[in-house]
């Protein structure tokens, strides 16, 4: 008698926390407009970015036309992956005093790992993490690119 | 009488080959490319062996080339999921090399954020085990919660999943002014959520009769296999290290290391959903005293490490990480070890999973949460 | 019986005899087995898609997400878009495979999941075969489907295979036999195993309510069953994605996968199909004794679209089963079949012929 008492206890057990199980899913399943997914290409408009999101270097310039870039070369060591190339260029002033400018601060997208050791080792905060992650091409060498604007020149006042 | 002697003979004989089946490389259950090489008879696992080196990385290697500040982006990617305790062990260790003091502040941006990516982690594991086991549902759930966090790793770090966080010194950014109030509100959201995650598998009877009394893991053999984490903490062996070696600021909380004498698979399960419960508490004595100061200590541009060898071990997700560098004084690293804890764990499945099914194989590899890139590194 | 504007037996017979005024016998006999043969391929195709479709969007729901949505207003062409892909896909044939065996176990599968449609009466007048052993005709054909997956298993030459074909043999034996008690559970009461009789005997109240305790256990055993009898999940072992990568059509491609994906969702219909059938009255309308107002205004609503609207109810619960639980292991699965089910519906039986003896159902 114990042995068949068991056994339907037992079944009822089981059934009741299946029961348990199905009212959890019930619960989402007649709640449909609560759905966590996006639909992402749509949403573009409204999507949130936080603002230290880690999406690639950038080197910000004002309206001028001008960086804060020395071309000093830190972030290139401080790069554990080599994502970043500085190539310089020696500027002779009005009083013919040379000075070391940046020719081309080359970035190479598909190397980095977002690490932010660059930024964070720059000395003067010429470059910046940039917002944008929606970086696919269709050719891998545009994923190379030229930090420093065509025609740019370093700002006023910034020292090394 | 003979004749049936003969008939019985070759009754005996007829046995059923035993069969090898390759689980994985690419396997759905194997979470990554991890090859299992099993011996089955039937349905029954006879022997287990893994093969592993299909994602190698050589980060051990590329650490020799690496700066120490550099190092901890590559750790990031190693058990991807434990990203902030890894770097934490990192940055612990060289941090040890050099006597450098982190302020009180960093310690519990450190804390907190090692705590919650130990629930994010245990999120995924949760959901990942549902769909192990078949139900597939629990996957959104867990994706759904871990979400959150990923959101608030967004707002201060930067990134969602290999954060470089840690760094020699301190953490790489300030809190996000709006952290404590998302890490509360999360808080408050997912322990509504938890006891749904209970209710959908931990008491649902097909669950409980697959993992209960499967694969038992003694102390002793736990031990002997180097297993660590939760997985050894379900077997009683207590070596949760935030209890043991209180590092950050472990030691000033109060939290139950949860242990348990049973150590089947059932225990394992239970273990890590309550060890989510332990995370929230230390999340929540924690999150309305972070102190105020600086995120940390202005470090030399070139961080040399004294001659000599420093280890510094933390409690992952999965159990015991730990840093072994040697150091020639240089700013590079001699050598770099990571004693990571999916390794050791791993290891240990053949001399558990013996005599049970396939289907209790997938489950083992659950409860063990293994992270392949951990494994391979 | 009042003259019922929804019965189809007028249409049907309408066009017998019109073609039968034209043409000899057997014409009529040839050219209506391809009007069938046809209305099946196009409902089992189209319902099939719309199976899919719904399958997805309901496990979407039950997960918090969309499901599709690119494709065509909330992804309603996206069935029919993946029916094309399956289509141009390569038919790959492993090396080593039975040739023979292995490109007819999807026809086996596929042939007798439409046979068992046959006899399903959709509404008043449109069935095709309406014999006096309709139940056992079911149970019968349903059967020989394993024949096709086991072949399929086997002939694939693969271990993954091999395991999910012998799992789902063992099941699918097993199962038979709880599907076949709790019908004759019902039959018990219906007192006959044509179908037609059946739901004619569901006239005045459905069997579920009519055969009250027995007849829900019956119920309940019944969609158990039947669910492991499709490889449905929880009782999808012989699929098992995280076991055996996709258990017995691993190595099918292209649209002799579709055929054993198709031939799950017929399946699933099938069993929603029975357990309407016998259970819940068919395309029976919802009458109560003799609420003739109530009875009435519920014989308004066609028979199709009671029989449908029950169909789909019943496919729901089996879908919320799929997408809530965790999958059972192999011995769990045949311990639940032997220990439990077995022993309830030997007993539910007992208890229904006992209810039906002294005349305690409604
Ligand atoms: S973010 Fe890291 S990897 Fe990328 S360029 Fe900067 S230092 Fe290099
Ligand atoms: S970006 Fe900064 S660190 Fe790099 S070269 Fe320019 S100034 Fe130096």
């Amino acid at each position: 008698m114990k042995a068949i008492y068991n056994y339907i206890k037992e079944i009822l057990q089981g059934i009741w926390t299946l029961l348990t199980g199905m009212r959890v899913t019930a619960k989402y399943f007649f709640t449909p407009w609560k759905h966590v997914t996006q639909q992402y290409p749509e949403n573009r408009d409204t999507l949130k970015i936080a603002d230290r999101f880690r999406g690639e270097v950038i080197m910000p310039h004002n309206e001028n036309n001008e960086h804060k870039c020395t071309g000093c070369g830190i972030c290139e060591i401080n790069c554990p992956n080599g994502s970043i190339e500085i190539i310089t260029k020696t500027l002779v002033n009005e009083e013919g005093k040379k000075k070391r400018a940046i020719d081309q601060h080359i970035y190479h997208l598909g190397m980095c790992t977002f690490c932010n050791l660059c930024i964070k080792a720059c000395p003067t905060g010429a470059i910046v993490m940039g917002q944008r992650f929606e970086h696919a091409v269709w050719d891998r060498t545009l994923l190379t690119k030229v930090l420093n604007q065509p025609g740019s020149k370093i700002m006023e006042g910034v020292k090394e | 009488m003979d004749e049936l002697k003969e008939v019985m003979i070759t009754n005996d004989e007829i046995r059923t080959d035993e069969y090898l089946i390759n689980m994985g490389p690419q396997h759905p259950s194997t979470h990554g490319v991890l090859r299992l090489l099993v011996q089955l008879e039937g349905e029954i696992v006879h022997n287990v062996q893994p093969h592993i080196g299909y994602i190698h990385s050589g980060i051990e290697k590329m650490a020799e080339s690496l700066s120490y500040p550099q190092l901890g982006h590559l750790t990031d990617r190693m058990d991807y999921l434990s990203a902030i305790q890894n770097t934490e062990a990192v940055a612990l260790c060289v941090e040890n090399a050099l006597q450098v003091e982190v302020p009180e502040r960093v310690k519990y941006i450190r804390t907190i954020m090692a705590e919650l990516s130990r629930l994010a982690s245990h999120q995924l594991w949760w959901c990942v085990m549902g769909m192990d086991m078949g139900a597939l549902t629990t996957f959104f759930y867990g994706l759904r919660d871990r979400e959150d966090i990923l959101d608030i790793f967004e707002e201060t770090c930067g990134a969602r999943l290999t954060l470089n966080y840690n760094i020699p010194g301190g953490v790489m950014f300030d809190i996000h002014p709006n952290f404590q109030r998302d890490v509360k509100a999360f808080i408050q959201k997912f322990k509504t959520k938890l006891p749904e995650y209970e209710r959908l598998l931990s008491g649902n009877v097909i669950f409980t009769e697959r993992t209960k009394g499967v694969a038992y893991l003694t102390k002793e053999d736990a031990i002997a296999w180097g297993v660590t984490g939760p997985t050894a903490r379900a077997s009683g062996f207590a070596c949760d290290l935030r209890k043991h070696r209180p590092y950050s600021a472990y030691d000033k909380v109060q939290f139950k290391e949860i242990l348990s004498d049973v150590g089947d698979t059932y225990t394992r399960y239970q273990v890590r959903m309550a060890e989510m419960w332990e995370s929230i508490s230390i999340i929540e004595q924690l999150i309305d005293n972070i102190p105020e100061g600086d995120h940390a200590v202005k470090m030399k541009g070139v961080v040399k490490l004294p001659e000599g060898e420093f280890y510094q071990r933390v409690e992952t997700a999965r159990g015991e990480f730990g840093v072994f560098i040697v150091s020639d004084g240089k700013k590079n690293p001699y050598r770099v070890k990571f004693r990571s804890p999916g390794f050791s764990n791993l290891f240990a499945i053949n001399h558990i999973a013996k005599g049970w099914k396939i289907a209790d194989l997938v489950a083992i590899m659950s409860t063990f949460d293994l992270v392949i890139p951990d494994i391979d590194r | 019986m009042a003259f019922n504007i929804y019965d189809f037996t007028t249409f049907t017979k309408s066009i017998h005899d019109g073609l039968s005024s034209q043409l000899s016998p057997t014409a009529v006999l040839a050219i209506e087995w391809t009007i069938v043969g046809l209305a099946y391929l196009l409902f089992v195709a189209l319902f099939g898609l719309f199976l899919v479709y719904a399958e997805r969007k309901v496990c979407a729901a039950f997960q918090q997400r969309l499901g599709p949505m690119r494709v065509g207003p909330w992804g309603l062409l996206q069935t029919i878009a993946d029916f094309i892909k399956l289509l141009m896909k390569e038919l790959i044939t492993p090396k080593n495979a039975d040739k023979f065996l292995y490109n007819l176990a999807p026809f086996i599968v596929i042939i007798v999941s439409f046979l068992v449609i046959s006899v399903i009466p959709f509404a008043p007048g449109l069935v095709t075969f309406d014999f006096d052993i309709g139940i056992f005709f079911v149970t019968a054909v349903s059967s020989v489907g394993v024949i096709g997956i086991l072949l399929a298993g086997w002939s694939s030459n693969n271990k993954y295979s091999l395991i999910g074909a012998m799992r789902s043999g063992a099941q699918i034996v097993s199962y038979e036999l709880s599907v076949g008690l709790s019908l004759i559970t019902m039959i018990i009461l219906a007192g006959t195993m044509q179908i037609s009789g059946i739901v004619e005997g569901q006239r005045d109240l459905w069997f579920i309510f009519k055969g009250h305790v027995p007849a829900v256990i019956a119920f309940f055993v019944f969609v158990i069953a039947g669910t492991a009898e499709t490889n449905r999940g929880p009782f999808d072992l012989a699929e098992a994605e995280s076991e055996l990568t996709a258990g017995f059509h691993t190595e099918y491609s292209g649209i002799k996968f579709a055929f054993f994906f198709l031939a799950e969702y017929i399946n699933l219909f099938i069993v929603a199909a029975m357990a309407t059938t016998v259970f819940l009255g068919g395309w029976m309308p919802l009458h109560f004794g003799d609420f003739e107002g109530f009875n009435q205004i519920m014989d308004l609503i066609p028979g199709l679209f009671w029989f449908f609207f029950k169909v789909l109810a019943v496919m729901f619960l089996m879908m919320w089963f799929k997408w809530t639980f965790p999958r059972l292991r192999v011995d769990q699965i045949l311990n639940l079949e032997w220990k439990y089910l077995l022993p309830i519906n030997l007993f539910n039986i007992l208890l229904m012929a006992a209810v039906v003896l002294f005349g305690l159902h409604f």
